[in-house]
């Protein structure tokens, strides 16, 4: 069963087109990812769904249930702020209970609701404090017990760890996850963090200028991105892009623009369609999905670069470099030591690339 | 930390605060003047110096000037002007900050179109200068039948006090995070109890900065009062006025001194009571929560 139908949702800020013609379904239990730079309609889309914005066209149902003119305590969901947004005067149980007290539930059961909630993010001890004398991931499991006393199908997340140190961010971002298979409701996370998002999600849509460039699962879109937007927004470090003709002799050649003698051969990239031969491509590479040494010897695609600048980072160690004037990125082991100016084979498998159109950016 | 021996004597730090002290002096003299004058009787106010302090202390002045001054025609001392100003300010200031504060949440966190125009306008009404609604508002009063009465008075400060004190309360709730609205809202709280239960709890410090900015324009207004009062209901200020202005026989300065006194004693007590709420409500910008 669907949990969240969103039907052809437009929003306009008077002339200004924030979403158009957006389309998105949702499945019960599902944990969907809105992923996007900022200004790309990501929250936006999220204050629709929680009715805190009125929309200019389209519908969205919850639960099979038309709510695109509900008010937001109508529709069944619970929802967490970037910055908490918890109600200063009042305790974390009167922060827990103030929805429920609204809807005039009897007070046994809002004591159950709030020992529940609090037993479950392990906030019992924190009851009777003001948000003030809370650390941060205190108060961000205040505001998601916010949501969870609601008891409701439908969470939605906008940037909940956003303001939170990095290592909290990871720590936060497990339990999340646990919440999730422990609740096992529908769960819609706005973030601009694409770890986060590769992470939590079942699937993630990308979004960019109000439409969703991608929607599909981390795996999938991490390997298979539709555009070099997408390629280049997942992933980190981010995808190497080379500039080149597809030449077309019975198997595909890359010429890279700017040098480059032997063009490798491309055979193993499987093209969505036949191509036509002097297109001018992007052709991407994952830093992680190249080799070195004697490995990279073996790849179909192979070349020796000069090592510019590397960064250490423990396990790996980035390496930046040049081919034909263009930016090249590769990650080497951590233990293997490496020098500015040492000369290094490296190797990829076309299999592993992506390959765009140079004009309109599109998967090849 | 770097931490000065309380005994090192700096120059510069002694001079700063002989300075003050004798600023402060100089602008408590007039304070002192009246208050020793107030106790004196008026054979030692002819014959002695305005700086000496009473030598035999009497309330004479301060009895006179509450039950029996003269003003004008009546002799019954400011007693009744005193109320008459306490049964306008009372409603006149609680009105409106009632008002500003709605006003203030609305504008500043249920936006509208056009609600930042109306803001505007409102805003210019801190600029308009008393003269210039005089006469109009005369004419208002007469055909309400409001002429003359405290009602009018209240009504007319109100009317005036609504700019400034929704100003006030607008810049405040602007520093409250929009998300609380919005949190309430999925909350199941609408306009009102968004107000009541998450607003109304942050607005101390505002509320005080507003009550005493109303208080201390309404209590000390001349204008107003003496334009749009009747006989019997004349606010202090205006009584105090006729007070200092109707001699019977001499000048009596220890009676308009101590007249003086009661006018300006409720604000005094106001910014003293109220004073450090001032100071921190008008710097307190952002909620943290």
């Amino acid at each position: 069963m669907n949990s969240i139908e969103i039907k052809k949702l437009s929003l306009n800020f008077g002339e200004v087109v924030v979403l158009k013609d957006l389309n998105l379904t949702i499945e019960k239990g599902e944990f969907l990812v809105l992923l996007g730079a900022s200004g790309c309609g990501k929250s936006t889309l999220l204050n629709c769904v929680a009715g805190l914005l009125d929309i200019t066209d389209g519908q969205i149902f919850i639960n099979g249930k038309n709510v695109t003119w509900d008010e937001p305590a109508q529709r069944g969901i619970g929802m967490v702020f970037q910055s908490y947004a918890l109600y200063p005067q009042m305790t974390v149980k009167g922060n827990l209970s103030f929805g429920l007290k609204n809807a005039g539930l009897p007070k046994e059961e809002i004591e159950k609701r709030v020992k529940h909630a609090s037993e479950i993010l392990q906030i019992e001890s924190l009851l009777d404090r003001k948000p003030a004398a809370l650390s941060g991931g205190q108060r961000q499991r205040v505001a998601i017990g916010r949501a969870l006393v609601r008891d409701v199908e439908v969470f939605l997340f906008d940037e909940p760890l956003s303001n939170l140190d990095a290592k909290l961010r990871t720590e936060l971002r497990v339990e999340i996850k646990r919440l999730h298979q422990k609740l096992d409701n529908t769960m819609i996370y706005v973030t601009h963090d694409q770890i986060e998002a590769m992470t939590l999600a079942d699937r993630i849509a990308i979004m960019r200028d109000g439409l969703i460039q991608q929607l599909d699962t981390p795996k999938k879109i991490y390997s298979n991105p539709v555009n070099k937007y997408v390629a280049g927004f997942i992933g980190s470090p981010s995808m190497n892009f080379l500039k080149g003709t597809i030449l077309q002799n019975n198997k595909p050649i890359f010429k890279l623009e700017g040098g480059w003698c032997e063009s490798p051969d491309l055979s193993n990239y499987i093209f969505q369609e036949s191509i036509k031969a002097e297109t001018q491509v992007w052709l991407g590479i994952r830093p992680e999905s190249v080799v070195v040494g004697g490995e990279a010897e073996n790849m179909p695609v192979n070349f020796s670069l000069e090592v510019e600048v590397f960064e250490p980072m423990g396990a790996d160690t980035l390496v930046w470099s040049q081919i034909g004037g263009q930016e090249f990125r590769f990650m080497i082991d951590g233990n293997t030591s490496v020098n500015v100016g040492d000369r290094v084979t490296v190797g990829f498998d076309p299999a592993h690339a992506s390959i765009f159109d140079f004009d309109n950016e599109e998967r090849l | 930390m770097n931490r000065q021996t309380p005994l090192s004597i700096n120059i510069g730090r002694v001079m700063i605060y002989l300075l003050l002290v004798a600023f402060a002096l100089l602008y408590l003299a007039p304070l002192y003047v009246m208050i020793a004058t107030s106790f004196k009787d008026i054979e030692e106010i002819r014959s002695g110096n305005l700086m000496a302090p009473p030598l035999s202390p009497t309330f004479y002045a301060w009895t006179k000037a509450w039950s029996s001054a003269c003003t004008g025609s009546e002799c019954e001392g400011l007693a009744p002007f005193f109320w008459n100003s306490v049964k306008i300010v009372v409603p006149a200031v609680s009105i409106s900050t009632i008002i500003g504060a709605f006003n203030g949440y609305a504008l500043a966190k249920w936006r509208f179109k056009g609600s930042e125009f109306l803001f505007g306008a409102l805003l210019f009404g801190c600029f308009i200068p008393f003269q210039v609604i005089l006469l109009p508002m005369a004419k208002l009063l007469g055909s309400l039948g409001l002429a003359n009465t405290v009602t009018g008075l209240v009504m007319v400060h109100v009317i005036y006090g609504v700019a400034f004190t929704t100003l006030f309360f607008r810049n405040y709730y602007v520093g409250v995070p929009t998300e609380l609205v919005r949190a309430a809202r999925l909350d199941g709280a609408g306009f009102l109890n968004t107000f009541r239960y998450i607003f109304l709890p942050l607005s101390t410090p505002i509320f005080v900065v507003t009550v005493i900015w109303q208080f201390t324009q309404i209590w000390n207004d001349f204008l107003f009062g003496v334009v749009y009062s009747g006989a019997g209901t004349q606010p202090i200020t205006v009584a105090l006025n006729n007070l200092v202005n109707t001699s019977v026989g001499g000048k009596e300065y220890n009676v308009d001194m101590a007249a003086a006194i009661i006018a300006a004693l409720p604000t005094l007590v106001v910014y003293v009571v109220a004073g450090k709420y001032f100071v921190r409500g008008l710097t307190a910008g952002a909620v943290k929560g």
